[in-house]
């Protein structure tokens, strides 16, 4: 019947000691990797709080349980690992275990289930009537943002008050993409046909990373995306800013680029709000480029050598791009990065 | 298809033949095959976005009448049994050729069925009907046919010197089974398609 | 060999290719199943470490995009269904009619058959790499990415076709296994006193007769709208995409129990016999299993909590999906109970299966944390689900085949497997399927979706990700040890004995390994532990006659023959449509063949 006296005893505080550290060790390194730029673990958005609660609780559970069985495994194994003479207890089964041993999971379940069923309920019906609407448009591989009440439309940047609702209509104009931003909420995912939808409050103004979450295709890894969250008044003006035309420039390499623009076919995907040519609705609205961080689905800063390395030749830096190689000649891509740069 | 040790039959422990058994728990499987098809069919029942519309095309009195040919097909199919577990060869061969008669002639409806619509614009392509339909109705046809080569060579083995040997009934009733589950399935679907009004 | 035994007839001068390519033997079946298993369990490792050498630092470049997702759609494919499954089949075929007492399965032919279509669509899916691409869509392969609007090679037909084929293979074998089972015990064999595995292999059994049947109608349909322009998947004309999820689902889920309960059912061999007491609460391990079954057709959409499927399925789905944790820890306490009070032999055998509790929990109860939506819309599609996957699956499955191997190896060869360099392969693949899989828990919370090729650094990932690919390299030398250690063993003598670890089960009452008709007299059970019983009461074994006349199923190639038929139907499937028919006219020849063929 196993070790007994005090090598039963140095056994199991050998077994707790590793657990426990096992336990803390692993613990030190959840809480680093919750301290990292898109952690799941550190919610700004009052539906994120919500789900986070039930994932803090979920997590403890847990971790009791693997340390339970830990434990438990290691004690037995060395308790009762073979002895010279040693002797087997004939056991068949235990009914009081067995109807404990069902009890507890059946505890742990309910445990979970009633705060989950909670948030849920309240955070996956309809969003509330103040809310802001935004309709994001997951396309291969970058993301649309559109206002329909502010008439703004953008890509890559998504940019939001503090403290106010938005509704988020996901929509696909391809293949499946989700929409995560994990410091803001869980994902969502953008299925064509289905308009699905999504709400929070962001409650805390910073910058946050998203990335498409469902499989796309070859550039699945390059379809990423940024939140801004700003006080109201900051919003303001960038809508502001977002709802001029943009002016065609008329003198210099910029005034070049403009006809370039044209020249090279690029209108004929892309849309600039003020050119009466350019209306293409292939790529990206360009109309406010320049005032965004990010180019080519969040890929790479929004910099005058990355749009050179982009324009040179798009399926070279994105895999798969939709936007083809144009074979630019590098005259070509200066006046082209001058005039998209005033595009401001 | 083949037993074991041909003397499976007599000690197996639930004193049912292996291959009976067999088939019992195959046509569990082929319910979920079905039931995968009917559930595509309803679900996109009402879906379709062009015509032809089930209304438009479905002729219920013609696949009424070949229903009714598959369902005498069962009553055959029972008496082809009946003849051979009572040693009755002459009726056992008569009623597969009758069950066999009346299957091709199923087939021969929906071979009609098939290319009628075809003629009125009713494609694999064409709607959601379309797709659901003829993979589900076309399914049972292939199954209907697999039925048809099974008696067949059920008839043909039983003409051979040999005839089926002393397993004769078991062979005929095994068959049995999946002739009377295809016809069940094709009352499912015939329910479903032509009799529920969209 | 239409003989009796001892009367080595003909067969000596046919070659022993020959033999093995006409064979009917279950245990000869579940060597081809278990060897091809192994082989491919190596490719999809080496896909694996291709993936995982790409993603060892940020912005890497050892593959391109496109071959890094054929990689790990591939990876997924050869794991579950050429590797694991198979390895499965190989243990169900040869263990189902020793423990049961039985002189073969009930289907000898339909076996051999299933075992050589299984080969053709593991050879179909894995040469896809040299004929234009393999799948690339993920292992689920979601419409409309799969659709020829946006996958235009063939890359998906090889998926849906090879899938098929291998599903009928599975079909056929499992539609075996069950009639078997229910029908041929040995006398005195009562459904209660049959073996755990024996329980686990009906259970997975069933499992893959309802739920094959229902991927089979999926990939026929994704074929269709491929092929012929029909439109269940995609969006424009009326399809649905997410109907392809719960029709995928609807197979997916139950699939994984498919793949965890054998090796469920191995570890409830192995610890009563290495602790030398019965296996604790029989009954209830049974009906945990039965019950882990019947649930696992109730969950399918906890894949899906992030597709918008509304509040009310969400909760409901999220119930069912946690109440499958009370069975299975009900399964974990009593194998706990098992070991104690025991006197536990530590064999490698032993190891590997205490470590399947231990890392089966861990993936358990990640997978329990998922099924709350709330906590799963940050999981999904991100490395902690892969965390959780590999955690069952490798810490699960393949450490409970291990330890099946190092158990059964004895019976099955007549050799031990050194236990020395087991124990170095046992620490190896413990310690390596740590490295790698843990940090994914920490890239998960860390945010990393999954399937990426590629990633910025400055996201905190950098760290994990090299400790998960210097695992794989260690699973590699364990494995490679275990390969050493194998061709060194199959060199010694046979010395093993009859029951080498004083089991309790049929399969330890023959020989080792057990003779082509497996016993001699076929023993009378009269307790759930047969052998543990006639060494208490002192029952001996039944002496062997003088005269043994047993027929055996002669060889036959026409299960060859109609694979080849089914070879024909796919190659048709993805060329011409006359190779399909002359692959149908094959198939047609090649049962007709069967039926006319003498079985005795
Ligand atoms: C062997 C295979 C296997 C097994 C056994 C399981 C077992 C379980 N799985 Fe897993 N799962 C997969 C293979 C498997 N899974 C795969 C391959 C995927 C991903 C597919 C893909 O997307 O590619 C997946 C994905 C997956 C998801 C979807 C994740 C997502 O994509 O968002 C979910 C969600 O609920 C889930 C849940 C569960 C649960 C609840 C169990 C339960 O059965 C686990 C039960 C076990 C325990 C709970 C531990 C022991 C119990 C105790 C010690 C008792 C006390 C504990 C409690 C009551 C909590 N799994
Ligand atoms: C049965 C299942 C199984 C098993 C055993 C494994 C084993 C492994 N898996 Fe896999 N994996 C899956 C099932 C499995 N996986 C599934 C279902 C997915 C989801 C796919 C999808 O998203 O569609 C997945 C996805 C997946 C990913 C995520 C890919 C992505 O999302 O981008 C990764 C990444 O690290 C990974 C890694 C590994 C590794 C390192 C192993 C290791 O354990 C492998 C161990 C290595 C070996 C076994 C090699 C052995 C030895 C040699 C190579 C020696 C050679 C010597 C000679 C030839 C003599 N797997
Ligand atoms: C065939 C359609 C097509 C043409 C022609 C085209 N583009 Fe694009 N463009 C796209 C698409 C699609 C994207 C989004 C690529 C991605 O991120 O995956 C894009 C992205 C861009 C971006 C990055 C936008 C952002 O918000 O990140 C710039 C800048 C751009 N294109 C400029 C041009 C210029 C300049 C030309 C002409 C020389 C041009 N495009 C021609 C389709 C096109
Ligand atoms: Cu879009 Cu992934
Ligand atoms: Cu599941």
């Amino acid at each position: 019947m196993g070790r007994s006296g005090a090598g039963r005893i140095i056994a199991i505080v050998v077994s707790l000691v590793i657990t426990a550290a096992t336990v803390g060790l692993l613990y030190i390194a959840f809480v680093d990797s919750a301290n990292t730029p898109q952690t799941t673990f550190q919610a700004m958005s009052e539906n994120g709080q919500k789900a986070q609660d039930v994932y803090t609780l979920i997590f403890i559970l847990a971790g009791i349980v693997f340390a339970g069985v830990m434990a438990l495994t290691l004690i037995f194994s060395l308790v009762y690992r073979e002895r010279e003479g040693g002797k087997a207890l004939q056991l068949h089964g235990n009914s009081k275990l067995e109807v404990l041993w069902t009890f507890i999971p059946v505890l742990i379940v309910v445990v979970m289930a009633v705060p989950t069923f909670q948030v849920i309920a309240e955070t996956t019906g309809a969003a509330p009537e103040e809310s802001l609407t935004v309709q994001a448009v997951g396309h291969q591989w970058w993301f649309e943002f559109d206002y329909p009440e502010l008439g703004v439309v953008t890509a890559g940047d998504l940019h939001l008050p503090v403290d106010r609702p938005v509704r988020v209509i996901l929509q696909s104009k391809d293949v499946i993409h989700s929409f995560w931003v994990p410091q803001l909420s869980g994902k969502v995912d953008m299925v064509p046909g289905h308009d699905n939808q999504l709400w929070f409050t962001p409650n805390t103004p910073g910058e946050y990373l998203g990335q498409c979450a469902e499989f796309c295709g070859i550039s699945h890894a390059n379809m990423r995306f940024r939140v801004f969250v700003h006080t109201q008044a900051d919003f303001d003006a960038w809508v502001q800013g977002q709802l001029a035309e943009a002016a065609t420039p008329t003198e210099g390499l910029a005034a070049e680029g403009a006809q370039q623009f044209t020249l090279s076919g690029c209108i004929g995907c892309h849309t600039v709000k003020g050119n009466a040519l350019a209306m293409g609705v292939v790529g990206p609205n360009l109309t406010h480029f320049a005032s965004r961080t990010r180019l080519a689905g969040g890929m790479a800063e929004n910099n005058e050598a990355e749009l050179r390395r982009w324009l040179s030749n798009p399926p070279a830096m994105k895999p798969g791009s939709i936007m083809p190689n144009l074979n630019l000649s590098p005259e070509a891509i200066d006046k082209l990065v001058a005039y998209l740069q005033t595009l401001q | 298809m083949a037993a074991a040790a041909h003397d499976a039959g007599h000690q197996t422990s639930l004193g049912v033949d292996n291959r009976k058994l067999l088939m019992w728990i195959f046509l569990a499987s082929e319910c979920l095959f079905f039931g995968t098809l009917i559930s595509t069919y309803l679900i996109f029942k009402g879906q379709s976005l062009v015509g032809p519309f089930p209304g438009d095309i479905l002729d219920i009195p013609l696949t009424s009448t070949s229903t009714f040919v598959l369902l005498m097909s069962s009553v055959t199919m029972v008496l082809a049994v009946y003849g051979a577990q009572h040693g009755r060869l002459g009726l056992m061969r008569g009623m597969l050729v009758a069950t066999i008669l009346l299957g091709t002639t199923f087939l021969g409806f929906q071979v009609y069925e098939f290319r009628h619509f075809g003629h009125v614009g009713l494609n694999l392509g064409t709607n959601q009907f379309g797709a659901t339909f003829f993979l589900m109705t076309g399914f049972h046809g292939v199954h209907v046919g697999v039925g048809v080569l099974y008696l067949t060579s059920l008839l043909l083995g039983s003409m051979r010197r040999s005839g089926l040997g002393k397993e004769r009934a078991l062979w005929v009733d095994t068959a049995g089974l999946y002739w009377h589950f295809v016809d069940v399935v094709w009352i499912v679907i015939f329910t479903i398609v032509y009799l529920i009004p969209e | 060999m239409a003989t009796a035994v001892g009367t080595l007839s003909h067969t000596e001068d046919r070659s022993r290719i020959w033999e093995w390519m006409t064979t009917v033997d279950h245990k000869k079946i579940a060597a081809l199943y278990g060897v091809t298993g192994f082989i491919f369990f190596l490719i999809g490792g080496i896909e694996a470490t291709l993936v995982r050498t790409q993603l060892a630092v940020p912005n890497g470049n050892v593959i391109d995009a496109d071959l890094f997702n054929q990689l790990f759609t591939t990876h997924a494919l050869t794991m579950i269904f050429l590797a694991i499954m198979p390895m499965g089949a190989s243990f169900f075929n040869y263990l189902i009619p020793l423990q049961i007492g039985a002189r073969d399965v009930a289907f000898p032919r339909l076996n051999a058959l299933g075992y050589w279509t299984y080969l053709t669509g593991a050879v179909m899916l894995t040469s896809s790499f040299f004929l234009g691409g393999a799948p690339n869509g993920g292992w689920f392969a979601y419409a409309p990415l799969t659709s020829l609007e946006y996958a235009a090679g063939k890359n998906l037909d090889f998926y849906t076709v090879s899938l098929l084929i291998l599903g009928v293979s599975s079909l056929m074998g499992s539609l075996n296994f069950a009639v078997t089972i229910i029908n041929m015990r040995a006398p005195g064999m009562t459904m209660m006193r049959l073996p755990v595995y024996m329980w686990m292999t009906l259970v997975v059994s069933f499992l893959l007769i309802l739920s094959l049947p229902i991927i089979t109608v999926a990939l026929v349909q994704l074929y269709f709208d491929r092929n012929f322009g029909t439109n269940f998947f995609t969006p424009d004309t009326g399809g649905d995409p997410i109907l392809w999820q719960h029709i995928f689902w609807l197979f997916g889920h139950p699939e994984v129990y498919v793949l965890i309960l054998p090796s469920m059912g191995i570890v409830s061999e192995v610890l009563p016999v290495m602790s030398r007491k019965p296996l604790f609460g029989y009954s209830a391990i049974v009906f945990a299993g039965a019950a882990i079954g019947v649930l696992g057709f109730a969950v399918w959409s906890h894949h899906m909590f992030t597709t918008g499927l509304g509040t009310v399925p969400q909760i409901v789905f999220s119930a069912s999906t946690m109440a499958i944790g009370i069975p299975t820890g009900i399964k974990i306490f009593n194998w706990l109970g098992t070991m104690y009070g025991g006197n536990i032999r530590f064999t490698t055998a032993t190891y590997f299966s205490v470590a399947f509790i231990f890392l089966f929990t861990i993936g358990g109860i990640s997978g329990v944390m998922h099924a709350s939506p709330a906590v799963d819309g940050q999981h999904q599609d991100s490395y902690f689900v892969v965390a959780h996957i590999h955690y069952v699956l490798f810490g699960g499955a393949i450490m409970g085949i291990f330890s099946g191997i190092f158990y059964w190896f004895p019976k099955m060869t007549g050799r031990f497997l050194d236990e020395t360099s087991g124990k170095w392969t046992f620490w190896l693949l413990f310690v390596g399927m740590n490295l790698t899989f843990f940090p994914m828990h920490f890239l998960g919370l860390a945010g990393m979706p999954r399937r990426i090729y590629t990633y910025d650094e400055g996201l905190g990932w950098e760290t994990w990700n090299l400790v998960a690919t210097v695992g794989v390299y260690v699973i590699i030398v364990g494995v490679s040890i275990f390969i050493v250690n194998f061709f060194r063993t199959m060199r010694q003598p046979q010395t093993a004995g009859d029951n080498p670890w004083d089991a309790a089960t049929l399969e330890w009452a023959t020989s080792s390994p057990p003779p082509e008709h497996n016993f001699d007299v076929v023993p009378e059970v009269h307790d759930r532990d047969p052998l543990w019983y006639n060494r208490d009461h002192g029952i001996a074994p039944a002496a062997k006659p003088e005269h043994l006349h047993i027929h055996l199923p002669p060889p036959s190639y026409m299960p060859l023959v109609v694979a080849m038929g089914v070879a024909l139907l796919g190659i048709g499937g993805l060329s011409h449509v006359a190779v399909a028919v002359l692959g149908v006219a094959v198939v047609v020849y090649g049962i007709w063949g069967w039926a006319l063929e003498p079985t005795e």
